[in-house]
């Protein structure tokens, strides 16, 4: 059943036309992942579902319900967390008032989200009162997630969480990211195939503002044409 | 050292009322990223609504309630109908508060006429101490009282409190805030109306402290205000407070020791800041405490 439904989105920013007629789907308890050069409108999408720029036709679906149109703080209190591509890291707050800021608005078991957060990244309880700017990479980018997962565990928009990370830290995320299939769905935005084509139920290939191809991601990996086509990998 | 003393007294009072119009001024720049030239407006419609409920009522307490509740009504007026459209528009925030600050001055007329008004002291805070020799003003030292609980509640409201931290969060992110579920616009009034009830606050206490008020007394403390806002930081509460204290005890010494030189202190004072620390005294992104 598809938990996210956009259909036909076009959105402008200034005078520059994005989205084209993007139209996808999410599905429950999987993670999509949307492929697509620099400047294809990947971000774009994120920031339209979110309702930072709302789309001038098409509409958003969330829970089969409408929320394209309606302000970003009602969005979010629908249960969708948000990760930016530059972590929207609040670097004078602690790790401990970033995700008790989570907890404020959030739906549902907010303790246990926290806890389970804690687990998953052990290093946010080790610099809880520590300030958010003073975090590694890596670390905020975890930050980042669990403060998304805390406020909404409905569904993460997580746009581009391996961009500047080292390949180990690239991974341990994406073993976090899996495991947080378990308990919620995902959009992930990202451009490091190898990485997100391990944990990618579904794929979608975004260029210059169109939806140019989607479907399995166990497709995609045998579909060598369409990965050096589009994502410029032989 | 009696002179001293007095200075420093006189210094620190002026320099805490002009924190009280600060601290809104800073925290809306901070949060909304708003240039309010009205808040001088503000400030002198509570230094005259004041200074006339003290003098209809004869009950200073009511006439800081009700200069503090006149401030914040204009204040949710100008927010909702001036401020609100122009967000995001540097250019027409900076025309429509302008003009926002010259129709507020103005109208002060329509209601207490051109001229300025005798402001007495209350009973209860006419006087003074002595310590030793050295006489000290009633009045000076519970401006002093009352600017420092405030500066204290805003803190603990700013570092404390649910609000606060959304509030230190929408600081640095409006974005980011607005995807955790805060409905910023709230937020946005929210802080506005504390500043203007600040600002009007300033303003009720300033008026039996300069002994008369007139309506241009607005751009002249706004004006000191955003000098003060600049040196401390913009967006930094504790950095309005050690600059409002700076220029206010700077401000008392020059006045006695160099008094030509006096006016041209404050501009002396934001160069020098501004030449070795552009961001202010404590202009972190984010140090909204």
């Amino acid at each position: 059943m598809s938990l996210l439904k956009l259909d036909n989105l076009e959105t402008y920013l200034g005078q520059y036309h994005i989205l084209q007629g993007v139209s996808m789907s999410v599905e429950e308890g999987s993670i999509t992942v949307l492929f697509g050069r620099n400047g294809a409108g990947k971000t774009t999408t994120l920031r339209t579902i979110m309702g930072f720029n709302p789309s001038t036709t098409g509409s958003v679906h969330y829970h089969n319900q409408k929320i394209s149109g309606i302000p970003t703080h009602l969005i979010s209190r629908k249960g969708i967390g948000y990760v930016p591509e530059n972590q929207g890291i609040f670097s004078a707050l602690t790790v401990e008032e970033t995700l008790n800021l989570a907890k404020s608005k959030s739906t549902g078991e907010t303790e246990e989200k926290m806890e389970w957060m804690l687990e998953l990244f052990p290093d946010l309880k080790k610099f809880w009162r520590k300030k958010s700017g003073l975090l590694s990479g890596g670390q905020k980018q975890m930050l980042a997630i669990a403060r998304a997962y805390i406020n909404g565990d409905g569904l993460l928009l997580i746009d581009e969480p391996s961009k500047g990370l080292s390949p180990i830290m690239v991974e341990k995320l994406m073993e976090s990211i899996l495991k947080m299939k378990e308990k919620t769905t995902i959009l992930l935005v990202e451009q490091n195939f190898l990485m997100a084509s391990e944990i990618g139920d579904y794929f979608y290939i975004m260029d210059d503002g169109k939806i140019v191809h989607d479907g399995l991601m166990q497709d995609l990996k045998e579909d060598k044409e369409t990965c050096q086509k589009y994502l410029g990998i032989a | 050292m009696e002179v001293f003393i007095n200075l420093l007294v006189n210094g620190v009072s002026t320099g805490l009322l002009i924190f009280l119009l600060a601290a809104g001024l800073t925290l809306i720049f901070g949060l909304m990223s708003v240039l309010n030239f009205a808040h001088g407006g503000l400030f002198v419609w509570g230094a005259f609504s004041g200074a006339w409920i003290f003098k209809e009522t004869n009950s200073f307490l009511l006439a800081i309630a009700g200069a503090v509740a006149v401030g914040m009504v204009l204040g949710w007026v100008l927010e909702r109908f001036l401020i609100r459209p122009v967000y995001g528009n540097h250019v027409r925030q900076l025309l429509i508060t302008l003009g926002g600050m010259l129709v507020l001055s103005e109208s002060i007329k329509i209601f207490w006429g051109p001229n300025p008004i005798r402001v007495n002291l209350p009973a209860w805070l006419e006087g003074s101490y002595q310590f030793d020799g050295i006489i000290i003003i009633k009045y000076r030292v519970f401006v002093i009282v009352v600017g420092l609980l405030l500066y204290l509640a805003l803190w603990l409201l700013l570092s404390r409190t649910q609000i606060g931290l959304m509030i230190r969060a929408g600081v640095l992110d409006k974005e980011m805030v607005q995807a955790l579920g805060i409905n910023v616009k709230g937020l946005f009034t929210f802080v506005f109306l504390l500043g203007a009830g600040l600002a009007a606050l300033g303003g009720a206490l300033l008026a039996p402290y300069s002994g008369v008020v007139f309506a241009e007394m607005g751009m002249q403390y706004a004006i000191l205000a955003f000098i003060v806002v600049i040196i401390g930081g913009m967006g930094s509460l504790q950095g309005s407070a050690l600059a409002s204290l700076i220029v206010g005890v700077a401000g008392a010494f020059m006045a006695y020791y160099m008094p030509d030189l006096s006016l041209a202190l404050n501009m002396l004072l934001l160069a020098i800041v501004l030449l070795v620390k552009p961001t202010g005294l404590l202009g972190e992104k984010g140090s909204a405490v």
